[in-house]
């Protein structure tokens, strides 16, 4: 993840350059090291050829609805109208409530690791919050399904409406599988991700901060509050949206528990759909053509939406890491 | 702002206790949730799993019995095929990131991987699909191992860099002051030199790609034949669990756990074995 130069390798390469042995071992050299060039540049291609495909197959859709694509809610493959905004919404929405429940959850069990635990538990505690990560997304979705959607029913669903009906969020009809039992999966597998990236940043924060906050006399928490976190701030921050990022484009677990019917509504009790969990779907019926490219619309769109925040997060982290190598 | 232990001295410490606390009670949760999945996956996934489940073909729908032999032999072979495209460009690429590149060139292709690595699984189904299942008219293994080996690329790539990069450089010069060229320099010295953790990154993605799912909805889209060749259709473990995860009978639903106790063995087996044996490596 660093990006460091290092100068002795620079030294390296650069006394190697015009001090050959005989021509052929200079020529062999260049075969190996264009080789390697030539599969670096593989991952290259691959991302542009990602965009220019995607572009490509989604042309009969975007010259069919243009813009109007990101404004209709409709999904109708026998009239072949189709419009992306309740796919976007529930994207949108299901990712906020994944962050909402994630967030305060993966920063505190970081600080935990970082400043609380003692070094036989922060270990083996730091590696169970990582396996979580590495459960199939499928097996989270079974999970989902039978063991937290009826939770999610009875009695988080049947609590928050009879006690929070009153707000919009919480009224109409419990079924279950809805926006909300999809907020809670994403938030279970963004949970690792951000409590990593956090902890990393956390533990990239010189004691000399901490020791001068508890010379002042100030508490366990007051350190943290004021001179670990403001100092990791951009790390943190990082992180979150790196999980933001996978929550966008998550498919399985979410197509599982999420209900999948194609609305915009206020109410997280309600059924609804992500971009991911209507490609899942959809894309094995589609024959149209123009059924076929609104998917791969919606695949851009995704392509598009993570793209973006991945760009943003990397160069936070990033630049959060390089200003620990600077130290 | 007053650290003393003047006035609002008890109440800083409320405050700090119960914070401290919170944070705690979120590891606590985190741990618990693990817990609670891999809890549910082996309770059930044992009473279901049983020979049949390894030895068998799966049955037509609405019928009791049968396992799911097809589809972990797909998964298999699809690994197989994704590890074979997958692993020469990672490698590759790994080797030119951490070798070969100028600071500026491997800043920008490490960049690329990240971002190669945040595309989301669902997206390279979709493109997979776009430049092999469409024009080909067949779903197929073949395409499936590519969609799993774009997502194993970045993985392999950057772990591979990362391990090459812990080589110290005196390695790299005693080798060339012998008088050998360069290419043989990594490859008989530097190489060796990072294989633990080279050999950690392969396995780590393959885990990962093991357990993937979305990338194969349209590309090894699952089969009821059994395995008919590369340019067919193929079954996969996950595939089969999301299938009868959403179907009514409850007999396939318990194949479902079976399965998912299966992939949940192979895959954090894989992981916690890698773990361990290089954390064994670094004492």
């Amino acid at each position: 993840m660093v990006t460091k130069l290092n100068p002795r390798k620079i030294a390296l390469s650069r006394r190697m350059k015009g001090w050959r042995l005989n021509r052929r071992s200079g020529f062999s050299d260049k075969i190996f090291s264009n080789l390697t060039f030539f599969f670096a540049l593989v991952i290259v291609a691959i991302l542009v050829g990602l965009l220019i495909i995607l572009v490509r197959d989604a042309m009969p859709a975007i010259t069919r609805f243009g813009f109007a694509f990101f404004t209709s809610s409709a999904w109708n493959p026998v009239k072949l109208v189709f419009g992306a905004l309740p796919a976007i919404y529930g994207t949108l929405l299901t990712s906020a409530i994944g962050l909402l429940i994630a967030v305060p959850i993966s920063l505190g069990a970081a600080i935990f690791l970082v400043e609380l635990a003692p070094k036989w538990l922060a270990g083996p505690a730091s590696f169970i919050i990582e396996m979580l990560a590495a459960i199939p997304s499928v097996i989270i979705g079974l999970w989902g399904l039978f063991v937290l959607v009826p939770v999610v029913n009875h009695p988080i669903e049947s609590w928050l409406s009879n006690h929070l009906g009153g707000l919009p969020f919480f009224q109409g009809q419990i079924f279950g599988v809805s926006f909300l039992a999809a907020g809670i999966i994403l938030a279970i597998m963004i949970i690792p991700i951000i409590t990593a990236v956090s902890r990393d940043a956390m533990r990239a924060v010189p004691n000399e901060q901490r020791e001068a906050m508890y010379a002042l006399g100030a508490t366990r928490w007051e350190v943290i509050r004021q001179a670990v976190l403001p100092y990791c701030r951009s790390g943190i921050i990082g992180g979150i949206i790196l999980g933001l990022g996978r929550a966008l484009g998550e498919t399985m677990a979410v197509t599982m528990v999420i209900g999948n019917s194609y609305k915009i509504t206020p109410s997280l009790f309600s059924p609804g759909s992500t971009i991911a969990s209507t490609i899942a779907l959809q894309f094995s019926e589609a024959s149209a053509g123009v059924s076929v490219g609104s998917l791969i619309e919606l695949a851009l769109i995704l392509f598009g939406v993570t793209l973006f925040v991945n760009v943003i997060a990397r160069v936070l982290v990033w630049r959060m890491t390089s200003m620990k190598a600077a130290k | 702002m007053q650290f003393s232990t003047g006035p609002g001295y008890s109440r800083r410490k409320l405050v700090n206790g119960i914070m401290l606390g919170l944070c705690g009670a979120a590891a606590g949760l985190a741990i618990i949730i693990l817990a609670l999945i891999l809890g549910y996956t082996v309770v059930h996934g044992i009473s279901y799993l049983n020979l049949d489940f390894l030895t068998q073909a799966t049955k037509p729908v609405g019928e009791v019995g049968g396992g799911m032999r097809n589809e972990i032999f797909g998964t298999l072979i699809l690994v197989v095929l994704a590890s074979i495209f997958a692993l020469p460009v990672g490698l590759l690429a790994g080797i030119f990131l951490s070798e070969y590149a100028s600071p500026r060139m491997a800043a920008t292709v490490r960049f690329m991987a990240d971002i190669l690595a945040g595309v989301p699984s669902i997206v390279v189904g979709v493109f997979v699909y776009a430049i092999m299942v469409r024009p080909m008219h067949s779903y197929s293994a073949l395409s499936a191992g590519v969609a799993l080996a774009i997502i194993m690329v970045p993985v392999v790539a950057r772990t591979a860099e990362e391990s090459l990069r812990l080589v110290p450089n005196t390695m790299r010069e005693a080798a060339l002051a012998l008088g050998i060229t360069r290419w043989r320099a990594v490859i008989g010295v530097v190489i060796p030199g990072a294989m633990t953790g080279i050999i950690t990154g392969i396995m780590l993605a393959i885990a990962r790609i093991a357990g993937e799912t979305a990338p194969l909805l349209f590309t090894a889209l699952g089969s009821q034949f059994g395995i008919q060749g590369l340019l067919k259709p193929i079954g996969a473990l996950p595939l089969q669990i999301y299938h009868y995860a959403l179907s009514p009978y409850p007999s396939e639903q318990q194949q479902a756990w079976a399965g998912a106790f299966l992939l949940v063995i192979l895959v954090l087996g894989i992981s916690i074995l890698v773990r361990w044996v290089s954390n064994r490596k670094r004492m």
